[in-house]
């Protein structure tokens, strides 16, 4: 199930201001691809363009080409909105619906979209919070608020809430940033659990993050602020983090800069 | 680094201040502050508290007799005591929902417009015009409604036209209340609902309105109490009878600010002006009921804590 996304000459704006210029990548099936790279480099905001959620800031657009398997992602034909239903999403932030019970949030993309049926939503939020590892903690209260729970298994229900809808592509901007040691080593396990079946794309500041989940890995750069960020090299993480091609990837690892 | 931070033998003095008494001139800045705001706090409470006083002593009984909420004031005349309020209470309901009910949804929409959809000029321009809309005295959107449904249509004063003038006022107040709550949702509540491959208007309508549902709600029925008070719409497009009237469309429609309106013209009757506080007292209390109910609303709101 899981689809591998080609880039091409990929560049992103707002509005006038070119913030990533010229990415070039292949982002292989059931493998973990981390981004890596200074602040304001354009992670977040070339994560956004692979599901089509940078459009959706005003001024936002691209240039170039995004294909999944062999569809253009950008093609005038395609609906943004099948795009992200196909490529889902983590943010930074847990972001539970807050007027939603624990089941309501993870059961939200299946019912948004139509999906009727007591039974089948039963099935999917239990499957759903068993593949996020938080199962165990919330099944005696899976009509408690969202919002009720703690930040890592807050994000973690937001990991459920995007795998309930059985994307293809799972995008995740610094999913543990805002979490605890435990709670960051529960969502890499997780991570790694759920590889078998996905494409993931991991935005992350952490160097021993980015070594422990990702089989590959992309640093990005930018020549000086207000310059667009660029893709400097993307090659298999153990090679990045111990052989790397390009200076300027060993200085940023080797925390010499950034 | 110009000055010396360090806390050492090089630095000039001490770093804090001994962590002695507040200074004396301290000390009596803060007194003379609490004063004055204890004064200023006086001056805003004591004459809400003599309105109150007055409007409780001078009609509060008459709301203690159970005739005063069934019967209306047919067959009385203004030297009689006795009948009750009913009709106005009544026409002053029916009026404000019907008013709720034409202007909520325009109002909502717009405001879902403004936070949602709109941008660029058009958006711009309908900001423009809630502002403006805003500002109109009441007065004047009363004369806006006479204008067009007496003068330019030919129809006769009643309590629908009453209910339009007053949709032109409570408008302005939902939008900008209804704006606010929107806003207030966080950003990343519909980039998650995106992200889940919901389209914009299913975001909206059940993820943005639902968290920001309490706060709407409260903002229309605040927007309703402070209708429900304006007087100039109902002396210019409703006139009062004693009689119960419940038809918008025909027919003179009595209302609390009018029954008061028509007992003060009998100041010299002991009887007039009891009614007059008493129907005073009513519409306070309704108000009041509506303030609260919002505050509950607000208080127990959709956000699940
Ligand atoms: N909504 C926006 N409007 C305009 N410019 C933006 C917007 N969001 C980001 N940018 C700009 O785009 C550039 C890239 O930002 P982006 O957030 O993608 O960086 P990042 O690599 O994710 O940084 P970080 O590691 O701090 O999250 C920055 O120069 C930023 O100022
Ligand atoms: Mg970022």
């Amino acid at each position: 199930m899981a689809k591998r996304i080609d880039v091409s000459d990929l560049n992103v704006y707002y509005g006038q201001f070119k913030a990533v210029e010229g990415v070039t990548m292949t982002v292989e099936p059931r493998s973990v691809t981390a981004f890596i790279g200074p602040s304001g480099c354009g992670k977040s905001t070339f994560l956004r363009t692979l599901n089509r959620m940078h459009e959706v800031i005003p001024g936002g657009r691209v240039e170039g080409k995004v294909l999944l398997d062999d569809q253009d992602l950008y093609a005038s034909d395609v609906d943004p909105v099948a795009v992200r239903r196909t490529i889902g999403m983590v943010f930074q932030r847990p972001n539970p619906f807050p007027t939603m019970s624990i089941y309501d949030n993870v059961a939200a993309g299946l019912r948004l979209n139509g999906v009727k049926g007591r039974k089948k939503l039963d099935e999917v939020v239990e499957k759903s919070l068993r593949g996020a590892n938080l199962w165990n903690e919330v099944k005696d209260r899976l009509n408690k608020p969202g919002a009720g729970l703690s930040g890592g298994q807050q994000q973690r229900l937001c990991i459920a809430r995007a795998i309930a809808v059985e994307p293809q592509v799972l995008l995740m901007d610094e999913p543990c940033s805002a979490l605890d040691p435990i709670s960051t080593l529960a969502i890499e396990d997780l991570i790694n659990d759920l590889k078998s079946q996905y494409t993931i794309v991991i935005v992350t500041h952490n160097m021993q993050q980015a070594a422990r989940v990702s089989d590959r890995t992309a640093f990005f750069n930018l020549a000086a602020t207000g310059k667009p960020g660029k893709l400097v090299e993307i090659d298999d993480t153990h090679r990045i983090f111990n052989n790397p091609s390009v200076k300027a990837t060993e200085d940023y690892i080797s925390g010499r800069f950034g | 680094m110009t000055t010396d931070t360090r806390v050492g033998s090089t630095s000039p003095g001490p770093v804090l201040p001994a962590l002695g008494n507040p200074s004396r001139s301290r000390t009596i800045r803060d007194q003379v502050a609490r004063v004055v705001m204890w004064l200023a706090f006086l001056v805003a409470v004591v004459p809400l508290v003599w309105i109150l006083w007055t409007v409780v002593s001078h009609g509060g009984h008459l709301l203690m007799e159970s005739q005063w909420w069934t019967n209306s004031q047919r067959g009385i005349t203004s030297r009689r005591a006795g009948g009750g309020a009913v009709h106005a209470i009544q026409g002053t309901l029916i009026q404000a929902a019907v008013t709720a009910l034409i202007a909520v949804p325009i109002a909502v929409m717009t405001a879902i417009y403004l936070v949602e959809y709109g941008r660029g000029k058009f958006a711009k321009a309908v900001s423009f015009m809630v502002d403006i809309l805003t500002g109109i005295p009441s007065i004047v959107a009363a004369l806006f409604i006479y204008a067009v449904w007496v003068t330019t249509f030919g129809f006769q004063r009643v309590g629908f036209a009453v209910s339009l003038a007053l949709v032109l006022l409570m408008i302005p107040v939902v939008v900008r209340s209804t704006e606010e709550m929107l806003k207030l949702v966080p950003n990343e509540l519909r980039e998650a609902s995106y992200a889940l491959g919901v389209p914009k208007w299913k975001t909206i309508a059940k993820v943005v309105l639902p968290t920001a549902f309490s706060g709407i709600v409260t903002g229309i029925l605040l927007g309703l109490a402070r209708v429900m008070g304006e007087t100039a719409p109902l002396l210019i497009l409703g006139p009062y009878t004693k009689s119960i009237a419940t038809n918008l469309f025909s027919g003179y429609m009595p209302t609390l600010p009018t029954m008061i309106n028509q007992d003060r013209t009998e100041l010299g009757q002991p009887a007039a002006v009891e009614r007059m506080w008493g129907a005073a007292l009513t519409l306070i209390l309704l108000i009041l009921l509506l303030n609260i109910a919002g505050r509950l609303v607000a208080r127990f709101g959709s956000v699940k804590k």
